[in-house]
C-alpha cells in the first residue's frame, strides 16, 4: 500500500514538474534531466567516518529529488588527508553533473593553509549545499573552573590537551585558546577525538573539545556527573556570515563573548581573523557539495532544486536529526556566504599560520 | 538486570531477527572470502537495503555481516596463503602449510569450528565484563598501551625462527618501514621523498599479501604443481573438530586473550592473532610442529581472531572509538541507524548493548557452520594444478591490494614488498618478526611519546605498567625456548659444506653464501637511509626511527659478521636453494616468476587494470600453462566476468595506466 502510493506521488510529482518546464519553457529554469544515469559522489575519505555517514544519509534523498530520480552512488577515493580524492576530482571530473564531491574541514584545512598535496582550487568549484556542525570545549573541575564565570581561574595554569594534529581540526580549538591567553601543552598523536575524551576521562588532559552530537552523548553524562565543566562552543555564523550562539547549546557563551570577559573588549587581529576563517572551514561550513569547474548555472540551480525539496522532505526532517545532529544544512545564499567564508583566508593572515605551526608545532608544510 | 536479559534474548530469538541475520552472514560470507574485501565492501552493499528497516533488523544484518568476515576469510589464508585480511595473517603460518600436505579440509574445519567456539566464548566473557567495562577500559593508558606494544613486539622472541638475531634485525626492519609517513609527534614526514602515496604509510594489506602470498605463488609457480602434495583431501573435517575439542584449554586461553585484548582500545586486531599464536609456541609442548602445519597454530588465531571481533564491540558502543577496521563500519551503520554510542549502552540501552553481543555470538554460529559445510567442497581448489590456478591468484592479490587505495601505486608497492619477500622467505629472515614489527611501530611510538608526555619516565613505576612488563618477561622467557623455525636445517648444511668445497673461513664462507651476504647487505642500506632520514628531522620525529635504525643495522651487521666469519653450520645461514639443491626437485627460475607477477602490474600501468587482467590471463595461459584456446578462453572470461560483476556491484574504479591518462574511456576501462 505505501509503496504504491509513494510511486504515484512520484509520478505525480514528474508529471508535474515536467509540465511546469514545458508550459514555463525559460532557460534559466530548464532542470537537467538525469533519468537512467548514474551520480558518482565523491567522498575523499575511507568507508565509516563521519563524512561518509554523512554521505550515505544523503544519497537517497538526493537520488529521490534530482530530476530522473538517478541512481546516486558513494565513491569513496581515501588518502593524503583527503587531498588524495579531491585532487583526482579536480583533475578528473567533468561538469555534465555526475560527479560531484563531498569535501569536509579536513579538505578546507590544507588547501588554507597551502599544503604542498593539494592541487585543487575552491574557488573553480560552485557549491550546492553546505552541512554545518558544532563544536564545544570543556575542562576538568580539578582545574579550579565550575562553571564559564571562572574562565579567569584557567589563565597562568599549565593545561593539557590531546590533539590529532596541529593541521587537523584540532587548529581552532588551538586559536580559541591562544587567544584567551591559555598556557597550553598539546599532546600530539591521538586518532580522534573519541581517543582524546578517553585521555580527558581518565585524567591525562584537563582541556578538550568534541564535536556537538560526541558532546551530546559523551559528555553530558560527565557534566551530570560533575567531572566535566563546558566553557563555550564554536558558535555558527548568520547569513550575514557574523557569529551567534548555536541554537543547540543556547546557554553556552561563544568564544568571542568569553573573549570579552577575559580582555574586556571585543576580539580583533589577525589571530582572531585567523580563528574565524579556520572556526568556519572547520565547522559553521564543515560539510560541502560541490560541481566541478565549468558547471553551468542551470545545473547548479538543478541541484540547489534537489537540495531545497530534500530539505522540504518529510522522511528527511524525521530521521536527520539522529542521523546528522541539530544542524541543518543549507543551500542558496546561506551556503555561498558559508563557503566564501569557509574557503578564503587573508594571505597574511595565512602566513602568520603557517609561522606559529612551525616555529611552536615544528609542522613544515613546505615538506 | 534478569528482564535486560529476557528482553534481549526475546529480541534475538525471533525468525526475523535471525532471517535478516542470515542475509547478512550470506552477503559477508560472499565478500569475505575474496581477500582485500570485508567488511567495508560489504556494508556499501548492504547500506541501501538498510534505509526503512526497523532498527533491529537492520542491526541484526549489520551483525552478521561483521561477525562472519574474520571467518570467511580464512579461506583464503589456509588454501592459498593469501592473508584475506589483517586477521588472518597468523592463520597463513600453519594453515596452509597443511593445505600444501593435503590436509585443507581438516585445517578449514579447525578453523571454523574454532571460530565458532571462540565466537561464543567471547560473548560470554563479555556478558559480564559489559557492566565493569568502562572503568577498565579507562585504566588503560598510554603507559600500558606502550607496555602492551613492547608485549606485542616480544612476540619476536618466538616467531624469529633459527636465528634470533635475525628476528630482531627483521622485526626492526618492520619498524622502520611502519614509521614512514607522518611521526605521530610532530607530524613531519619521514621517508616519503616527495612520494604523495607514502605519506600515509604504507598500508598494512599490502605488506600482508607482499610478504605472505607473492612468495608463494612465486614458490609454486617454480615448483609447478597443485597446491596440495597429495591427490586426495586426506583426513577429512571431522579430523578438524576433534582437533578443537582435543585442544579445548588452548582454545579456551586464545578466546579469553582475544576478547580482552579485542576490548581495549588504540592496540589494533592486528596484534590479536599473533599474541595468540604466540601464546600457544610458547605453551604447547607436546610435540610442537609450528610453521610447518601444526593444527594448534590454526586454532590459536583463529578462535583468538572472532572472541576479538566481541571485544572489540566495547569501546565502540561505550565510547564510540572502533577497535579496527570492521568496527568503523559497524559504527557507521548504527549513526546511519540512528544509535549513538556512548555510556547510555551501559544504562538505559543496556538490553541493546546484550543484543548486541549475543546476536554477534550468534552471528557467528552461523557463519562457522555454514563456513565448515563449505569447507569440504571449496578445499577442493588445492588439487588443481597451479599453473591453472595461478592466473586466479595472481590477479585475486592484486585486485586486494589495489583496494588499498585503489591506485596503481598499490601494485607497484605490492611488486616490491613480494620481491623483498621472496628473499626474506629463501634466506630464513622470519616474516612474521617483520610485520609485527610494522603493526607495532606506530602504536609503540605514539603511546611512548604520549605516556613521557603526561607521567614523564615515572610512568614505568604505575601498577599496570608494571604487571604487563611481568608478563612481557614471562614471554620472553618462555620465548626463548619455544621458537618457530620457517627453514629445515639439515640438508642446508649439506649443500653448504659442498659448495665452500673443502675450505673453511671468511673466503669460503663468501663463496657458499653470496646470495645472503648480498641480502643481508642490502638491509643494513636501508637502515643507512632510515638514519640517514631521520637526522633530518626535529628531535622528536627523529628519536624513535634512529634508535630503531640503529638497532636495526647493529643486528644486520652481526648477521652479516656471522655469514662472513660463523662456522659452517651456524644458525644464521639459510637457503632455501640449498635445501632444494639437496632435495633434488627442479625449480624454474625465481626472477620468471616474479616477472609474470610484475607483467599485469606492469600491463595495469600501460593499459589500466581490466585490459590488462584480460591480456594478462590470455598469456599467461597459452604461454605458461600451454592451455587449449577453449580452456583459455573459459577461464578468461570467468575470471574477468566475475572481477567486473563485483566491481560493479560495489561501484569500484580499476586503477587506470597511461591509456586512461591519454583517453577518456567507459567504465570499466575507465
Amino acid at each position: 500500500m505505501t509503496s504504491t502510493t509513494s510511486t504515484r506521488r512520484g509520478a505525480l510529482g514528474y508529471i508535474a514538474a515536467a509540465a511546469a518546464a514545458v508550459t514555463l519553457g525559460a532557460p534559466a529554469l530548464a532542470q537537467t534531466d538525469f533519468s537512467g544515469q548514474t551520480i558518482e559522489w565523491i567522498i575523499p575519505f575511507g568507508t565509516g567516518g563521519g563524512s561518509d555517514t554523512w554521505a550515505r544519509f544523503n544519497a537517497p534523498f538526493l537520488s529521490k529529488h534530482l530530476p530522473g530520480n538517478p541512481t546516486v552512488v558513494v565513491v569513496n577515493e581515501p588518502g593524503g588527508g583527503s587531498t588524495r580524492g579531491t585532487n583526482l576530482f579536480a583533475q578528473r571530473a567533468r561538469p555534465d553533473g555526475l560527479t560531484i564531491l563531498g569535501t569536509s574541514g579536513s579538505t578546507q584545512f590544507p588547501y588554507l593553509l597551502g599544503d604542498p598535496r593539494v592541487r585543487y582550487e575552491y574557488q573553480d568549484w560552485s557549491v550546492v549545499m553546505v552541512g554545518p556542525t558544532g563544536g564545544v570545549a570543556y575542562v576538568s573541575p580539578s582545574t579550579g573552573v565550575e562553571s564559564i564565570d571562572d574562565v579567569a581561574n584557567l589563565q597562568g595554569q599549565r593545561l593539557v590537551y590531546a590533539s590529532q594534529g596541529a593541521t587537523s581540526l584540532d587548529l581552532v580549538p588551538m586559536l580559541a585558546f591562544k587567544l584567551l591567553g591559555l598556557d597550553v601543552n598539546y599532546v600530539f598523536g591521538f586518532g580522534g577525538r573519541g581517543d582524546g575524551r578517553l585521555a580527558f576521562e581518565r585524567g591525562e588532559v584537563n582541556i578538550d573539545y568534541q564535536t556537538s552530537s560526541a558532546f551530546i552523548n559523551n559528555v553530558t553524562p560527565l557534566v551530570e556527573e560533575g567531572t566535566a565543566v563546558p566553557l563555550m562552543s564554536w558558535g555558527v555564523l548568520d547569513e550575514d556570515g557574523n557569529p551567534q550562539r548555536d541554537p543547540t547549546f543556547p546557554d553556552l557563551p561563544i568564544l568571542e563573548e568569553v573573549y570579552e570577559m577575559v580582555h574586556g573588549e571585543a576580539p580583533s587581529g589577525p589571530m582572531y581573523d585567523a580563528y574565524k576563517a579556520f572556526n568556519t572551514a572547520g565547522f559553521a561550513a564543515q560539510k560541502m557539495v560541490v560541481l566541478p569547474a565549468g558547471a553551468s548555472e542551470e545545473l547548479v540551480e538543478t541541484y540547489r532544486q534537489a537540495w531545497r525539496d530534500v530539505f522540504a522532505d518529510p522522511e528527511y526532517l524525521d530521521t536527520f536529526v539522529a542521523a546528522l545532529g541539530s544542524y541543518e544544512q543549507v543551500t542558496d545564499r546561506a551556503a555561498e556566504a558559508l563557503f566564501t567564508a569557509g574557503t578564503n583566508i587573508d594571505p597574511e593572515v595565512r602566513a602568520m599560520v603557517v609561522e606559529m605551526l612551525e616555529s611552536e608545532y615544528n609542522v613544515r608544510l613546505g615538506d | 538486570m534478569f528482564d535486560i536479559f529476557v528482553s534481549a534474548l526475546t529480541n534475538i530469538l525471533t525468525l526475523q531477527h535471525i532471517g535478516y541475520m542470515m542475509i547478512g552472514v550470506i552477503v559477508g560470507l560472499m565478500i569475505g572470502i575474496f581477500p582485500g574485501l570485508g567488511g567495508i565492501a560489504g556494508l556499501s552493499l548492504m547500506i541501501p537495503f538498510l534505509y526503512g528497516m526497523d532498527t533491529t533488523s537492520a542491526l541484526a544484518m549489520l551483525i552478521g555481516l561483521v561477525a562472519v568476515i574474520p571467518t570467511s576469510d580464512t579461506f583464503a589464508s589456509v588454501l592459498m596463503g593469501i592473508p584475506g585480511s589483517s586477521a588472518s595473517q597468523a592463520t597463513v603460518l600453519d594453515g596452509f602449510p597443511m593445505a600444501k600436505r593435503g590436509e585443507a579440509a581438516r585445517a578449514l574445519s579447525a578453523a571454523f569450528f574454532a571460530s565458532l567456539v571462540g565466537g561464543l566464548i567471547g560473548a560470554v566473557v563479555l556478558t559480564g565484563f559489559v557492566l565493569i567495562a568502562r572503568p577498565v577500559i579507562l585504566a588503560f593508558s598510554s603507559a600500558e598501551l606502550f607496555m602492551l606494544s613492547v608485549f606485542g613486539l616480544s612476540m619476536v622472541g618466538v616467531l624469529a625462527g633459527k636465528s634470533l638475531v635475525k628476528g630482531v634485525a627483521a622485526c626492526a626492519l618492520g619498524l622502520i618501514i611502519g614509521s614512514i609517513g607522518g611521526a605521530p609527534a610532530t607530524g613531519e614526514f619521514r621517508m616519503v621523498y616527495g612520494v604523495d602515496y607514502l605519506y600515509d604509510g604504507i598500508p598494512l594489506i599490502i605488506i600482508g599479501l607482499g610478504l605472505f602470498a607473492v612468495p608463494e605463488i612465486v614458490d609454486l609457480l617454480r615448483r609447478d604443481r597443485a597446491i596440495s602434495e597429495h591427490n586426495t583431501l586426506g583426513a577429512g573435517w571431522f579430523q578438524g573438530i576433534r582437533d578443537v575439542m582435543k585442544n579445548w584449554w588452548l582454545t579456551l586461553r586464545c578466546s579469553g586473550i582475544g576478547a580482552l585484548i579485542g576490548a581495549i582500545p588504540g592496540l589494533g586486531g592486528t596484534v590479536v592473532d599473533w599474541i595468540a599464536y604466540g601464546h600457544a609456541v610458547q605453551t604447547v609442548k607436546d610435540n610442537p610442529k609450528f610453521g610447518q602445519g601444526d593444527v594448534r597454530g590454526v586454532i590459536a588465531p583463529e578462535s583468538a581472531n572472532n572472541a576479538k571481533e566481541g571485544g572489540g564491540l566495547l569501546p565502540t558502543l561505550l565510547f564510540g572509538i572502533p577497535g579496527g577496521g570492521a568496527m568503523a563500519v559497524f559504527l557507521g551503520g548504527m549513526v546511519l541507524l540512528g544509535i549513538q554510542p556512548g555510556p547510555s549502552m551501559v544504562g538505559s540501552n543496556l538490553d541493546l548493548t546484550y543484543t548486541i553481543v549475543w546476536s554477534l555470538a550468534l552471528a557467528n554460529v552461523l557463519g562457522a557452520g555454514l563456513c565448515i559445510v563449505l569447507a569440504v567442497p571449496i578445499s577442493k581448489l588445492t588439487l588443481i594444478p597451479f599453473k591453472l590456478l595461478a592466473p586466479f591468484m595472481i590477479a585475486v592479490i592484486c585486485f586486494a591490494g589495489f583496494q588499498a587505495t585503489r591506485t596503481l601505486d598499490d601494485l607497484i608497492t605490492l611488486l616490491v614488498v613480494g620481491v623483498l619477500g621472496v628473499y626474506m622467505r629463501r634466506f630464513g629472515w622470519p616474516r612474521p618478526a617483520l610485520l609485527i614489527g610494522f603493526v607495532l611501530a606506530t602504536q609503540a611510538e605514539t603511546y611512548l611519546y604520549q605516556a613521557v608526555q603526561f607521567y614523564g619516565w615515572e610512568f614505568l613505576t604505575r601498577t599496570g605498567v608494571m604487571i604487563i612488563i611481568g608478563i612481557t618477561a614471562g614471554s620472553i622467557w618462555l620465548g626463548l625456548r619455544a621458537r618457530v623455525s620457517e627453514a629445515t636445517p639439515a640438508e642446508i648444511l649439506a649443500v653448504e659444506a659442498r659448495d665452500s668445497g673443502s675450505g673453511r673461513g671468511p673466503a669460503a664462507n663468501i663463496r657458499a653464501r653470496l646470495p645472503q651476504i648480498i641480502f643481508a647487505a642490502l638491509a643494513l642500506a636501508f637502515f643507512a637511509v632510515g638514519i640517514q632520514d631521520a637526522l633530518k628531522q626535529s628531535f622528536l620525529g627523529q628519536v624513535f626511527p634512529l634508535i630503531m635504525a640503529c638497532a636495526g643495522a647493529a643486528f644486520t651487521a652481526v648477521v652479516l659478521g656471522l655469514l662472513v666469519f660463523g662456522k659452517p653450520n651456524h644458525a644464521v645461514s639459510s637457503d632455501t636453494e640449498h635445501e632444494a639443491q639437496a632435495e633434488g626437485v627442479p625449480l624454474r627460475s625465481t626472477l620468471g616468476a616474479i616477472a609474470w607477477v610484475g607483467s599485469l602490474v606492469a600491463l595495469t600501468a600501460l593499459f589500466g587494470f581490466a585490459i590488462a587482467l584480460v591480456t594478462f590471463f590470455v598469456a599467461f595461459l597459452k604461454l605458461r600453462a600451454k592451455a587449449s584456446w577453449l580452456m583459455t578462453v573459459i577461464l578468461t572470461a570467468g575470471c574477468a566476468g566475475f572481477v567486473l560483476t563485483l566491481a560493479s556491484a560495489l561501484n569500484m574504479r580499476f586503477p587506470g595506466g597511461v591509456l586512461q591518462d591519454l583517453y577518456r574511456l567507459p567504465w570499466p576501462f575507465s
